[in-house]
């Protein structure tokens, strides 16, 4: 009798270390994953920037300093490498597109040539699309911090060689944070 | 986490009425079939011997099979089909920059709600409009008129879609999309059941109607009757009814995808000032979408009858609430920065 319940709880146990094992690496995966996706864009993004510069630089070409600081700032994310630092880099890297989008405001013609027009929407895109993966990214490593540091998953995190993910923090103000929603009004409506 | 329960418990729900929604329909037909052989049978059994007798109940059989199969079509082939009834064409390549800008919100949409990319499709119609359809997630279309590229701006556009992309995650789609099959079906079968009865009841009367009929007969005929006369009223109240309640949910999600209600709300704005009907989009799929395609006939027509019939809730209401949020998380924004 005794052996049987010894067996049973010894069975439980595993069964728990297998399920908390196997949600850790899911989660781990899923990190990586959110983070493939960042990488994507990201290289999208630094294959549209000198399709740009060459665009413009013909009708910008006293904005020199303006496009050399895309330039550098691109190169400079291109070589990034860890969450921080990518992190760093593209935030620069936005400011400095930033300021040559603002300039282009005042070359109408450089804007009717489509091509500019085009360009610019693909990175505004790009851009939207590293923001949002940026949320998802951001979501799962939390989640995934979270689970690895409570118990009693932490015993099984050894196990599953898991180790904090770094959260991709922006700095910028201007980020919009996320809307609350109030369900209660929506059940009052229907 | 609570985001998490939430979308979860509005999944289930969907499922969950979309099988209610299945067997309500599949009885309904059954009732339709063997109603009418449970009167016929009744109203011949006293009949002279040698005339008509209905017995074998042929007409619920065949009711019953046509329910079954009309389900599997709309579960299989429903979204295909309410695209292909707005004349929708897919969009691949896209062509103009506005194409390729409709392309790239929908790709933003499809990573900040987690999901696949649904499938894109256009249709050539200059009232700004809009609708998801589809089985779930991975089957997922979104349709956007020709109009809506026209006159939103980005950001407006993108609130759209993000709109829509709430109606595919919550499960909406499903549910909908089997609402428009079977909606379809009823007012189908309630014709064509007027049109046999109109002629079988001109054949009784020539054969001089001596009004001895059962009468249990006569009152299961007449409940009969009157069930096909309602239903197709009654199935277009229940697919308002569904629709309208997830239109605020899909405006709140959809507003939590983009951070930015406001842009929802404008665009509501610009679909509220189009007030030409989309003529694309027929009543059968008139709850799909983000605004009613036509506004006013409804309210003008059945006056607080509208409240009940309308498939979307008053879209002044639904952009009060987006400026709402706006200006909680204006509010929050200016809390949470130091000055």
């Amino acid at each position: 009798m005794a052996t049987i319940v010894l067996l049973v709880v010894i069975g439980v146990i595993v069964l728990w270390v297998i399920g908390a094992y196997n949600g850790l690496i899911s989660l781990k995966n899923q990190v990586v994953n959110g983070w493939k996706q960042i990488d994507v864009q990201l290289k999208r993004r630094h294959d549209l920037i000198p399709n740009l510069v060459n665009t413009v630089k013909g009708a910008m070409d006293f904005e020199r300093s303006t496009l050399d600081a895309v330039i550098s700032a691109r190169n400079r994310a291109v070589g990034a490498s860890g969450v921080q630092q990518t992190a760093r880099a593209e935030g620069e890297l936005t400011q400095a597109l930033g300021r040559l989008f603002a300039l282009t405001e005042a070359y109408p013609d450089l804007k009717a040539t489509g091509n500019v027009a085009q360009l610019q929407e693909e990175l505004t895109s790009t851009e939207n699309k590293i923001g949002f993966a940026r949320q998802l990214y951001n979501d799962v490593a939390t989640q995934y911090n979270t689970r690895q540091m409570q118990f009693p998953t932490n015993l099984v995190a050894g196990l599953a060689k898991a180790s904090p993910a770094e959260l991709w923090e922006i700095e910028d103000a201007a980020e919009r944070s996320v809307p609350i929603v109030d369900l209660s009004a929506n059940k009052r409506g229907a | 986490m609570s985001d998490d329960a939430n979308l979860f418990a509005q999944q289930q729900s969907n499922r969950r009425r979309s099988r209610l929604l299945t067997i309500g329909f599949m009885l309904f037909f059954a009732w339709v079939g063997f109603g009418g052989d449970l009167a016929l049978y009744l109203i011949t059994a006293d009949a002279p011997p040698d005339s008509y007798h209905h017995i074998i109940p042929f007409i619920g059989v065949f009711s019953v099979a046509a329910a079954g199969a009309i389900c599997w079509y709309s579960w299989r082939h429903g979204a295909e089909r309410v695209l292909w009834a707005t004349g929708a064409w897919e969009l691949i390549e896209p062509a103009t920059p506005e194409q390729k800008q409709l392309v790239n919100v929908v790709e933003e949409m499809a990573i900040a709600s987690g999901l696949p990319r649904p499938r894109v499709w256009v249709i050539a119609d200059p009232d700004p409009n809009a609708f998801a359809t589809g089985r779930d997630a991975a089957s997922a279309s979104i349709a956007v008129t020709e109009g809506l590229l026209a006159k939103l701006s980005r950001d407006e556009l993108q609130a759209v879609v993000a709109h829509e992309m709430a109606h595919v995650r919550n499960l909406d789609v499903r549910l909908m999309t089997l609402l428009a099959g079977m909606v379809g079906a009823i007012a189908l079968l309630s014709d064509g059941m007027g049109r046999v009865i109109g002629r079988g009841s001109r054949v009784t009367a020539r054969r001089g109607g001596s009004g001895k009929g059962n009468p249990l007969g006569i009152v299961i005929l007449v409940l009969w009757l009157l069930t096909l006369v309602v239903a197709p009223v009654v199935s277009r109240v229940l697919a308002m009814a569904v629709s309208r309640r997830r239109e605020y949910l899909a405006d709140a999600t959809g507003a939590q995808l983009t951070r930015n209600p406001m842009a929802l709300a404008s665009a509501l704005e610009k679909l509220a000032a189009a007030t030409d009907p989309t003529k694309s989009i027929t009543q059968g799929a008139a709850h799909l979408c983000i605004v009613d395609p036509a506004p006013g006939v409804l309210s003008a027509r059945e006056g607080f009858l509208a409240d009940f019939i309308a498939s979307h809730p008053p879209i002044r209401q639904r952009i009060i609430r987006l400026r709402g949020m706006g200006y909680q998380q204006a509010k929050r924004e200016a809390m949470e920065t130091p000055a």
